[in-house]
């Protein structure tokens, strides 16, 4: 038996509702199954669960908003009984439903939560119980603890910026003060929505507003840039184009994404995260693609082993993700995976783009806009297409010299399109 | 048009030293009653010069200089004191002063209870205490914390000049037995005296510098360190309180307990080694008493748990240091 919990689907995720379930009780599922539909302030997402096993309870209703880590159903996994079918219901009865901890490791620490859930009528030992995770009990200070009790608010759905990521009373005290009404004010306001679609722009802002100012608060972010001529490239592409059909050409900026995961490959130090006070290097190169979502926000999902995906799937990969980001159907992998990011800002945007990095990312890489400008070749002056190649990273994970190796490979993969 | 400022409002810079010799004057002076006895106080003036002077000044029935044997001149003092005399009992340093236990414990602390009431015991035990003048482990320990360990004595550590000066007065106004421990290293520490400051109290701790973020919880000569770091901290943008303890025993709670409840973040810098120290005393009793105020854990700076080692860059390694203050502070304030 197991618990399928709440996934955090990014550091600024605290709450969610679930609006759908796509199984029920005694459905089998396999690891990849996608079993739930949450929504988030960036939209529905597909809850995808990584056991196999036949589901023996669901324990949060449809409609209901439930904390990062709270019990969303019971697992038995494959060649396990199921103990539930043959007890009496007494023991069940006694399971507690309330939230549980998330896991330590997918959540650092974020400030100013958007949005937190407590269960205001649970009696006091339900609280301390659902605090004791199947990890390790949440760490709150006995002041926050004692503020959360008189403020009604579950300390162990904040993230927490105290020593050894512990919740403090200032995260207390940043959290929502009404917080009984917190599954209104966390749904989607007073207008009913269409489910699996779009996403509340207000969240939104909110969540990219603290996760860039815990960006610009903790990370030292040094920058690089560098000028990259794409002639070849743009030739190259070109070539490739005229024989496909609309449907099967390349955009320049899958050159850019493919060149930059290459390039990751190389340079593994600004491929990953940094978590308690240390670099852990990314499993994979999934890189976070950033999807501006009609001028209401902003959004990073991961293509998945971006630097093992050749140019055509990355393609194709590319417009399945953009336009799932648009119209909602994003999965829980997508939103937790990406281990670095890569920001474009395509024909409309502006000459270069210094990023800010999602944390607890330690890089993103950014590329203007690609436009004729002179350039020197070959000691004379000639009209080259260029782009600005910038690069934003964690010193405290990488220095500018690990940078600099970074963006010179991006640079030289981009002199040889033929080989990316 | 003000009137020049009177001498008596002119502050007056003295030593530590000085300031405890100004203390052993005044209290010969105003008390017939009360004498000094002690190894090397006499003739050679106090092993630390506190007492130089005084036989000429006072004589040799007031300056007593006494074999060196403990536990016979802290017994003859206890029993002078029970007599009706006000004696000022040196003992060169704390490390010595084992040698007198049985007299403190089993005599001076328990007498009164033993006795009913019927016999009080004011005496006051002056020691030297702490390490950083290269003296080694047999000179150089902090016992104090040990000390206020026991029911019914008062263990002052005065950390101030103005402490220096004046919790004398306070402790021979006791009838209880006080042991008050002066710091070595703090002798030669020079600081102004207020002129319109003559009495402190032996009851409360002091709030040094205030602050919002965090407490420095302290004493002795570990009180100079801890404002040091204060400074340090004040100009990265934190505030640390500094508490001047003054008093081991009894401990005064009220003022500990207020600091936390506005700072919620607690760190004990102690001279004393870690284990069953006054700062662990402290820690248990906020841990008891203050625990939901606190948003942090307690954090303390002690001695490592060796002998004071002779070697001076080991000494200094051995000991509580600004650095190390800081440090700790950014950990609790700024957790990375």
């Amino acid at each position: 038996m197991s618990d399928f919990v709440m996934p955090s689907l990014g550091a600024d995720m605290e709450s969610a509702k679930v609006t759908e379930w796509l199984v029920k009780p005694g459905s089998v599922v396999k690891k990849g199954d996608v079993i739930a539909v949450v929504e988030t302030h960036k939209g529905a997402i597909e809850v995808e669960i990584f056991k196999a096993g036949v589901i023996s309870e669901i324990c949060v209703k449809e409609g209901e908003v439930a904390p990062v880590g709270a019990v969303l159903a019971r697992l038995t996994a494959a060649g396990e009984m199921s103990p539930r079918l043959e007890q009496p219901p007494a023991p069940a009865a006694a399971v507690p439903t309330a939230p549980v901890a998330r896991p330590p490791e997918p959540k650092p620490a974020v400030p100013s939560p958007p949005a937190a859930v407590a269960r205001p009528t649970a009696p006091p030992w339900e609280a301390t119980a659902a605090e004791a995770g199947p990890g390790k009990r949440s760490k709150v200070t006995p002041a926050a603890r004692r503020r959360a009790a008189e403020r009604g608010v579950d300390p162990s759905t904040l993230a927490g910026t105290g020593i050894d990521g512990s919740v403090t009373l200032a995260d207390v005290e940043a959290a929502p003060p009404t917080l009984v009404a917190a599954p209104a004010a966390v749904g989607t306001g007073t207008e009913p929505r269409k489910p699996r679609l779009g996403f509340d722009p207000t969240e939104m802002r909110k969540a990219i507003a603290s996760a860039m100012s815990r960006s610009k608060r903790e990370i030292p972010h040094y920058y690089l840039a560098t000028t990259v001529d794409l002639g070849r490239s743009l030739a190259w592409l070109a070539q490739f184009n005229e024989t496909r059909t609309p449907g099967e050409r390349l955009l320049p900026a899958v050159l850019l994404l493919r060149a930059a995961a290459l390039a990751l490959r190389e340079v593994p130090q600004l491929n990953g995260f940094w978590v308690e006070g240390a670099f852990r290097p990314g499993e994979g190169i999934h890189v976070g693609w950033a999807i501006s979502l009609r001028g209401e926000g902003l959004i990073a999902p991961a293509i998945h082993d971006a630097d093992q995906k050749t140019l055509p799937a990355l393609m194709i990969a590319l417009r399945d993700l953009v336009g799932r980001a648009r119209s909602g159907g994003l999965r829980s992998s997508e939103l937790t995976d990406p281990t670095v990011t890569v920001t474009s800002l395509g024909e409309r945007g502006a000459d270069s783009v210094i990023g800010v990095i999602y944390p607890p990312q330690v890089a993103i890489i950014g590329f203007g806009r690609i436009g004729d400008r002179p350039w020197v070749v070959d000691g004379r002056v000639e009209k080259r297409p260029l782009v600005s190649v910038s690069l934003a990273a964690d010193h405290r994970a990488s220095d500018g010299h690990v940078g600099g190796l970074l963006l010179s490979a991006i640079d030289r993969l981009l002199q040889e399109p033929d080989k990316l | 048009m003000s009137a020049p400022r009177s001498n008596e409002t002119k502050p007056v810079r003295m030593t530590y030293r000085e300031a405890c010799r100004q203390a052993i004057r005044e209290a010969l002076a105003s008390d017939p009653r009360t004498f000094v006895m002690g190894e090397d106080v006499g003739l050679y003036g106090g092993c630390y010069a506190v007492t130089k002077g005084l036989l000429e000044e006072f004589g040799p029935n007031r300056i007593r200089d006494t074999p060196l044997s403990e536990n016979a001149f802290v017994g003859a003092g206890i029993g002078a004191a029970i007599a009706g005399l006000r004696p000022i009992v040196e003992i060169m340093t704390c490390n010595f002063s084992l040698l007198a236990l049985d007299q403190i414990l089993n005599n001076a602390a328990t007498i009164p209870h033993m006795s009913g009431g019927q016999f009080a015991v004011p005496l006051v035990f002056r020691m030297a205490t702490g390490a950083g003048r290269q003296l080694a482990a047999q000179h150089s320990h902090s016992l104090e914390g040990w000390y206020a360990h026991i029911p019914g004595i008062k263990v002052l550590v005065p950390g101030t000049i103005e402490d220096a000066r004046y919790m004398l007065k306070a402790a021979l106004a006791d009838p209880n037995p006080v042991l008050i421990f002066e710091h070595i290293v703090l002798y030669n520490a020079e600081g102004d005296l207020d002129p319109s400051v003559t009495d402190v109290d032996i009851r409360a701790a002091k709030i040094r510098r205030p602050g919002r973020d965090v407490s420095l919880l302290t004493y002795g000569n570990s009180l100079p360190k801890a404002i040091a770091a204060a400074e340090t901290l004040s100009v990265e943008g934190i505030e640390a309180e500094v508490i001047d303890l003054r008093v081991l025993r009894p401990l005064d709670n009220a003022t500990i307990f207020e600091s936390i409840a506005r700072t919620r973040r607690c760190v004990i810098v102690d001279e004393g080694w870690r284990s069953g120290s006054i700062s662990a005393e402290i820690a248990a009793r906020l841990a008891d008493e203050a625990f939901f105020d606190l948003d942090a854990p307690i954090r303390r700076i002690c001695s490592r748990e060796v002998p004071i080692p002779y070697a001076g860059h080991m000494e200094e390694a051995a000991l509580p240091q600004t650095a190390a203050i800081i440090e700790t502070v950014r950990g609790l304030v700024r957790p990375r």
